[in-house]
């Protein structure tokens, strides 16, 4: 069997997302290849070459590949999925954009968000923003999927695959890129964090989320996470949103603050190890999927915590 | 430009989901179904349009049971201007979703089919970028914010690290992320309205998809349950838990 995981990368580095998902694809066994499209992203191909378990890298560089459009990347997906029985992303944005499209281009039913390999054609998924947990078996006889990165440990280095060069195919045309609006930050990433802390609808303004998690999330050294109500109200960008349609997050610590826990948030931070509430609301749902609650005002507990850290 | 919006009745958002003691699928008897709020999204981004006279009409369309038309009088009287209904009492999995709405699609050749990102029961996120492929057109998932001059759509995405803009020929497929409007509610003239305006009913067989999945369900269950764990004191205890027992800190 041979199996084709696209990474995730922006070029120059990896995103560990990718070992996540290599993880999936070992347990599914048979030989792996890493996948890499963009342009000028030798690192990013270097990176996946050493991860313990990977046959080869493919680097394919275009312009049109430069911010991996689903279009152009599409058809290069397409055009090497004759060699392979399974085609693999994470559940990145780039991951969910792109392989459905793949899917189609080939007839086959996409398993989306895999959380656990029950066989060579099963395979666990939830649905329902996690209230159900399906085992789903394909007919088809390539399987697509997607790879729910916090439901699997990241593969660890330890190899030394080749890299080759492949040509990157011309997609349809359809579509450019325009611009980017990425955020750099120094803090850790939402997905890959050890301990995350989140802020609710309760901060109330941009300056209180800015004033009240900002220096509490670099005291822990966390990663700052957000509901979909302090998104909304322009609290915190869009990318920090978890839940069902946001990131989904496993740290060791997660800490909602002033965030009530409905189903669609619990979604994406259920699998943490060790939840944090603190809630002025004693009733507050998330306090029944946390470990540690402290019912009271935020605007106190917060800066008492980042005193006594 | 015509506007396609595929609309799908769901379970309510609100509603906690029970999963059937004998694993065959979620209770969904007397349960309160609504339009999946991403479309919700969707439809209103295509009245927008319209409003703005870029579009000179919205279509909606739904594949499912009779009862979908509820979803599709919801469409209209959010000012859609005509709905179809494909109906049967299938499950019918994305890609035979893709299918019947490439066919409509043919038949109908909107500019523009807006879609939502994801569907909230099976959470697939997949239908607008399996009938963009079935197309050969572009793609604007995600979407913050769209915008279309002449023969081009800018969408603004939502992706993992921010906003990423691309720019689409038309036709091309548009799916919504929360943040691209507020969808309005239908105020009562216009729901009365809606019960006037022309919904046409079809099966998958009128456009020769077969809809027969791909996916077997073998089980579904519920997650691992988390209990409640404990309420503290103050914060001394709390530093002290997750400093001594739990060592996260
Ligand atoms: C299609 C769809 C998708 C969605 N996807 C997501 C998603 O991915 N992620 C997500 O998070 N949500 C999502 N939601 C929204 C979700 O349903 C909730 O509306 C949202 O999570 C609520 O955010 P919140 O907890 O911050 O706000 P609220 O529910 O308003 O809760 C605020 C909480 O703060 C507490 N509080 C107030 N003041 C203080 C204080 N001074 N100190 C301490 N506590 C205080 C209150 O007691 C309350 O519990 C989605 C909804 C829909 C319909
Ligand atoms: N049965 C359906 N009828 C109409 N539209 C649908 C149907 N299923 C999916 N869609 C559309 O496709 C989007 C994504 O659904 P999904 O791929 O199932 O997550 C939804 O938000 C709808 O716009």
């Amino acid at each position: 069997m041979a199996l084709l995981l696209l990474a995730d990368h922006d070029n120059a580095t990896l995103s560990d997302q990718t070992a996540k998902a290599l993880t999936a694809a070992k347990e599914i066994g048979g030989d792996i290849d890493i996948l890499i499209a963009g342009k000028g992203a030798q690192a990013a191909a270097d990176a996946a070459a050493k991860l313990d378990g990977v046959r080869k890298v493919l680097l394919a560089e275009s312009d049109q590949l430069e911010h991996q459009l689903a279009e152009p990347l599409a058809a290069l997906i397409e055009s090497l999925a004759g060699d392979y029985d399974y085609l693999l992303a994470p559940s990145t944005t780039t991951g969910k954009n792109v392989m459905p499209r793949v899917a189609a281009l080939l007839d086959v039913m996409q398993i989306s968000d895999v959380m656990s390999v029950e066989g060579d054609d099963t395979f666990k998924r939830p649905v329902y923003a996690g209230n159900a947990i399906q085992t789903v078996q394909s007919s088809d006889s390539k399987k697509v999927m997607t790879i729910r990165g916090a439901s699997f440990q990241a593969t660890g280095d330890g190899g030394s695959a080749s890299v080759e060069t492949i040509d990157a195919v011309a997609g349809p045309g359809v579509s450019a890129f325009v611009s980017q609006k990425i955020a750099e930050s120094d803090r850790p990433e939402l997905t890959s964090a050890k301990v995350i802390l989140s802020g609710g609808r309760a901060l109330g303004s941009k300056e209180k989320f800015d004033e009240i998690i900002l220096p509490l999330a670099d005291k822990l050294n966390a990663a700052v996470g957000a509901s979909r109500a302090a998104v909304d109200a322009g609290y915190a960008p869009n990318d920090w949103q978890v839940g069902q349609t946001g990131k989904v997050v496993a740290p060791e610590l997660y800490i909602a603050a002033g965030i009530s826990g409905a189903i669609q948030h619990l979604a994406g931070m259920k699998d943490s190890r060790v939840i944090v509430a603190i809630n002025k609301d004693e009733d507050a749902p998330i306090f029944q999927v946390a470990d540690y609650g402290l019912v009271g005002d935020l605007f106190q507990i917060l800066p008492e915590l980042q005193q006594k850290l | 430009m015509k506007i396609l919006v595929p609309v799908k009745r769901v379970i309510d958002y609100n509603v906690k989901v029970r999963v059937k003691s004998d694993g065959s699928g979620v209770e969904t008897a007397n349960v309160k179904m609504s339009m999946n709020p991403f479309d919700e999204i969707a439809v209103e981004e295509a009245i927008r349009l319209k409003e703005a006279g870029t579009a000179e009409e919205v279509v909606a369309i739904s594949i499912g049971p009779d009862k979908a038309q509820e979803t599709l009088r919801t469409a209209l009287a959010m000012g859609a201007d005509r709905a179809i209904l494909v109906k049967t009492d299938e499950i019918v999995e994305p890609l035979s979703v893709a299918k019947i709405l490439k066919a409509v699609v043919d038949e109908e050749s909107p500019k523009l089919v807006v879609l939502g990102k994801q569907a909230i029961d099976d959470d697939a996120n997949q239908t607008g970028q399996m009938l963009a492929a079935l197309l050969g057109w572009g793609q604007g998932t995600f979407a913050n914010e769209v915008k279309i001059e002449g023969e081009k759509a800018e969408i603004t995405r939502e992706v993992d690290g921010g906003l990423q803009t691309v720019s689409l020929d038309l036709p091309a497929i548009v799916t919504t992320d929360l943040r691209l409007n507020e969808p309005r509610y239908a105020s009562l003239p216009n729901i009365m309205k809606a019960k006037k305006k022309p919904l046409d009913t079809k099966t998958p067989d009128d456009y020769g998809v077969d809809v027969a999945a791909r996916l077997k369900v073998l089980k579904t269950e519920e997650p691992p349950e988390r209990s409640a764990g404990e309420i503290l004191e103050n914060v001394d205890q709390l530093v002290d838990k997750l400093k001594n027992k739990e060592g996260v800190l």
